[in-house]
């Protein structure tokens, strides 16, 4: 029977973590590298553990559970491990004639006491992840699963608890009580996922400390469609992306498509076509593809999937089974703008269609909402590509594909606006758990009177000079010649 | 007040939809307009400047005209280089997939800034957001009434008025302005205030800057720096700075309001603080003038050991050993800036190790200000985020990374139904075990 977290739990557990932050537990390399090298034989010695667990709480299928969770993980580790000797070193800066002579430097020293709260949808990559980031940069870390995936929860407090350094790592687990408790403390950085509500609270307790916060929110990705794309392809990626990942309850799931009115009918067709060969003719019997994660948001789906006029526009698919918290893939055409599908994010196995005059209608309607954490668009069109890109605020962008570019070290993955702030992923975890602190070396040579009271003309204009890196100027002063 | 802020947003809004803020030529022209502005107003800015702060005018130029032309010309210098969308490598199973990280501009951000550099905490934020092209509405503070009217009145005929706005007003304007949602929040001030707005700007998820403070300390190790420093040898350089009289000097800023002097007074009027006073000490209400002073030792209890002083009085703490000062300073919040005058490479290490603050500065103070190649913020209740040079180009800019697939090429292995040749695929190419994969698909490999 587990403990009830109280109060003086969270406080203490504060306490016990910050004296071996102060201890400088965590600090060195040696460490960083022993607790990352444990999460990498975790990930290889408890791989069946973990498909087993995402199943029991999602129905994930073993290869997403194996693929986008523990081979992601691992790669994540890996690199950090080949890394960290580079991300550690501080990096040199360049100083100036106003400054002259010193030398300057940016060292990256960890935050100290962090708190991670994961989601659960990848409920070991989201753990772990921001985990790897806060241990590869010095940190002691606090870890809050999400308890809407219990199998997930529980499996990690305990493979947690049994491989890595408990005086610097730990697993809380539990709900909104728990959380609130935990909220209360002071820690040196808050790392969220999850929705944009609970971003506010979460920002809101961290105001009252002025912590730091990366928050990785969501939103309503769409996915534009030109009909010069190669619309096979086209339609298996996002396929793929969205009911190949977690069944649509991914953050950055494509959510909508935005296509032309002549194009609809031929990508409605293509994907009625692909979704038969990837999950045959009754989909609700395959085993590839996770279920609906509770009966809550089941619920939540039956909704908005049966609101008026809303339920008369499905092309394709529709079942569903509350028993065994089955949708079938359900495609719709058309909704209203203002209906409730089309006003939050999905996540879930439903994905609407809108149809536009003109392509180039896109932007209005993409601009017209708060700003996704991702935007995907599939042409050959290279103008069309260059204005996506610059023009399309959203937390990255893909052209061509789906949500490949969260397996991506070497791109930032964040959102903006409601979607969220911050980033992480390869290096920007390292960064998002460090601080980057300025160290100037003055030496005590080369003094300018100049800069000391009282203050004259000449001292003014030789400051002038300085300032601008004025050097001829500067030599005018100095030898009487301005 | 609210149809002013509300019609000002809008405005502001349909300026950056309207593309206009994101031409390099754009920004630029608004980075030169601020150059001549300032120029052009030199000595109208030494003046508000000496009005609303006593500053003298060789500080007025240091620390704010001659600081804001520099960093606008830095900023018009880089420009072209910033731009640039930084190239990200892939691995080889994503090829020919490429990736790239733009700097996109925020939106429509706001600026508050303090009344201590009114002119310079006003201008250098706004170079920031302009070069990383947002609209930007800036507020200066009511405690500098003098340069917030000049800015109020100078900007909009040098700059681009509808996209670059000021509002004048004290704590109800900033008020109304926390309400409205923006694309950034930028602020200078004081850790009190910057949890207001921090709270605000969570309502609606809005990324924020703030610039704080704390208690700066700077350690000076006697044994390494002179061997003969004595507290004596700080009298006589005070007064070849500002003279007998250091009053009718000019060289001194006065205290900026009776509120903040009455602060001051005190702190300093505390008995054990006023035992300790080893210099200086005498005020003047009516001039708001507080002469330099030195404590030696005040009990650590006290307020003035307890706030960040802001003011002209400088307590000097006395340790048996000088690596005392790490834990001292550990003890306290972490700073904004931690100065160290010292040879000690030991000293210099666990300075740099062992404590935490916004940046550390070597055998000067205030300078790391001016180095435009370091960033310049604070951490923990010192402040988050980070401005200066390049940096604040960043501090007002979206890093929005770009993938682009091939429509050329595909992989079966990505699409389900899934089986378990997919799944050792995936597996394997995953961890990039190029050659297994390559054995695998010839079937010489399980």
């Amino acid at each position: 029977m587990a403990k009830v977290f109280e109060a003086a739990d969270a406080s203490n557990l504060m306490t016990e973590l910050r004296m071996s932050f102060d201890a400088g537990v965590t600090r060195g390399y040696e460490w960083r590298v022993s607790q990352l090298k444990k999460l990498l034989v975790i990930c290889d010695n408890h791989e069946p553990e973990i498909v087993s667990a995402l199943h029991d709480d999602l129905g994930k299928p073993e290869l997403e559970s194996s693929v986008y969770e523990v081979a992601l993980l691992r790669n994540s580790i890996k690199l950090a491990l080949k890394q960290l000797k580079n991300w550690m070193a501080p990096d040199k800066a360049k100083t100036s004639l106003t400054t002259f002579p010193a030398s300057a430097e940016i060292v990256s020293e960890p935050l100290g006491v962090v708190l991670v709260i994961s989601a659960w949808n990848y409920p070991f990559l989201l753990s772990i992840d921001p985990v790897i980031g806060a241990i590869s940069a010095g940190n002691a870390v606090v870890l809050k699963p999400s308890e809407l995936a219990p199998a997930s929860s529980s499996l990690l407090a305990k493979l947690l608890e049994q491989y890595l350094d408990p005086s610097a790592v730990r697993v809380i687990e539990g709900a909104v009580t728990e959380t609130t408790l935990l909220l209360e403390q002071k820690w040196d950085k808050i790392f969220y996922t999850g929705s944009s509500k609970i971003g506010r609270i979460i920002m809101m307790a961290a105001a009252k400390h002025l912590i730091p916060v990366v928050l990785e929110l969501g939103g309503k990705s769409p996915v534009v469609i030109d009909s010069d794309t190669n619309l096979k392809i086209t339609v298996k990626r996002i396929i793929a992306g969205k009911w190949g990942c977690n069944n649509g309850q991914a953050c950055i799931s494509p959510d909508y498509i935005l296509t032309t009115k002549e194009y609809a009918p031929k990508v409605i067709d293509a994907m009625k076509q692909e979704l038969e060969a990837f999950y045959g003719k009754n989909p609700m019997e395959s085993k590839d593809m996770s279920r609906i994660v509770n009966s809550n948001h089941f619920d939540r789906l039956s909704k908005i999937l049966e609101e008026k006029e809303v339920s008369d526009k499905i092309v394709y698919g529709g079942q569903k089974n509350r028993d065994n918290l089955k949708i079938a893939p359900t495609i719709l055409l058309d909704v209203p703008l203002d209906s409730l599908i089309m006003s939050e994010e999905i996540f879930g196995p439903l994905l609407p269609i809108l149809t536009l005059n003109n392509l180039e209608e896109c932007f209005d309607v993409i601009r017209s909402r708060p700003k996704p954490l991702a935007a995907y668009l599939f042409t050959q069109n290279q103008k069309l590509k260059e204005r996506f890109a610059m023009t399309v605020s959203a937390g990255g962008i893909v052209v061509n594909d789906i949500a490949v570019h969260l397996s991506l070290p070497t791109l930032p993955f964040g959102g903006v606006g409601e979607s969220g702030m911050g980033s992480y992923h390869g290096k920007f975890s390292f960064d998002a758990f460090s601080h980057k602190k300025a160290v100037l070396y003055k030496s005590f040579i080369g003094d300018a009177a100049i800069r000391y009271p009282p203050y004259s003309r000449g001292k003014l204009r030789l400051l002038k000079a300085l300032v601008n890196s004025n050097l001829v100027e500067v030599f005018k002063v100095l030898l009487g010649l301005s | 007040m609210e149809e002013i802020v509300d019609q000002s947003l809008r405005e502001m809004r349909e300026t950056f939809a309207s593309g206009r803020t994101r031409s390099v030529k754009w920004r630029k022209t608004q980075l030169e307009a601020i150059i001549e502005m300032v120029k052009d107003n030199e000595d109208k800015m030494c003046d508000v400047l000496f009005q609303d702060l006593g500053k003298h005018s060789t500080e007025a130029f240091r620390d704010e005209l001659g600081f804001v032309m520099r960093s606008a010309t830095t900023a018009l210098n880089c420009l072209d280089k910033w731009v640039v969308p930084k190239k990200s490598d892939l691995p080889l199973l994503f090829y020919p997939s490429t990736g790239k990280v733009i700097s996109e501009p925020y939106g429509t951000v706001l600026v508050l800034s303090s009344w201590n550099f009114p002119i310079s905490l006003s201008l250098d934020p706004m170079i920031g957001a302009i070069s990383a092209g947002n609209t930007v509405l800036l507020k200066a503070s009511e405690l500098s009434p003098n340069a917030s009217a000049f800015l109020a009145k100078t900007i909009p005929s040098y700059l681009d008025n509808k996209a670059i706005k000021v509002i004048e007003g004290g704590p109800d304007v900033a008020t109304i302005l926390l309400k409205h949602q923006w694309d950034k929040i930028f602020f200078t001030g004081s850790p009190k205030i910057g949890k207001i707005i921090m709270a605000a700007a969570a309502e609606h998820l809005t990324p924020v800057t703030l610039e704080l403070g704390g208690k700066c300390p700077t350690i000076v190790d006697h044994h390494s720096v002179s061997k003969d420093m004595k507290i004596e040898m700080l009298k006589p350089m005070i007064r070849s700075f500002f003279g007998e009289n250091p009053k009718e000097s000019g060289c001194l800023s006065r205290i900026v309001t009776k509120k903040h002097f009455q602060r001051l007074a005190r702190l300093l009027n505390d008995p054990g603080v006023q035992a300790s006073i080893v210099y200086g000490g005498s005020m003047d209400e009516e001039k708001l003038y507080i002469e330099p002073t030195i404590l030696l030792d005040p009990p650590l209890d006290s307020e003035i050991m307890n706030e960040e002083i802001f003011g002209p009085i400088l307590p000097i703490i006395t340790l048996r050993d000088i690596q005392e000062s790490i834990g001292f300073i550990k003890s306290k919040p972490k700073p904004l800036a931690i100065y160290a005058f010292t040879k000690d490479e030991n000293l210099k290490t666990r300075i740099l190790s062992e404590t935490s603050s916004g940046s550390v500065t070597f055998n000067d103070v205030m300078i790391q200000y001016m180095c435009d190649a370091l960033p310049f913020g604070g951490v923990g209740e010192s402040g988050i985020g980070r401005y200066h040079g390049k940096y604040s180009f960043e501090c007002f800019s979206h890093e929005k990374a770009i993938m682009e697939g091939s429509l050329a090429m595909d992989l079966e292995a990505r699409y389900p139904p899934w089986n378990s040749f997919k799944l050792t695929f995936l597996r394997l190419a995953f961890r990039e075990a190029y050659f297994k994969l390559v054995l695998f698909m010839l079937g010489l490999k399980k």
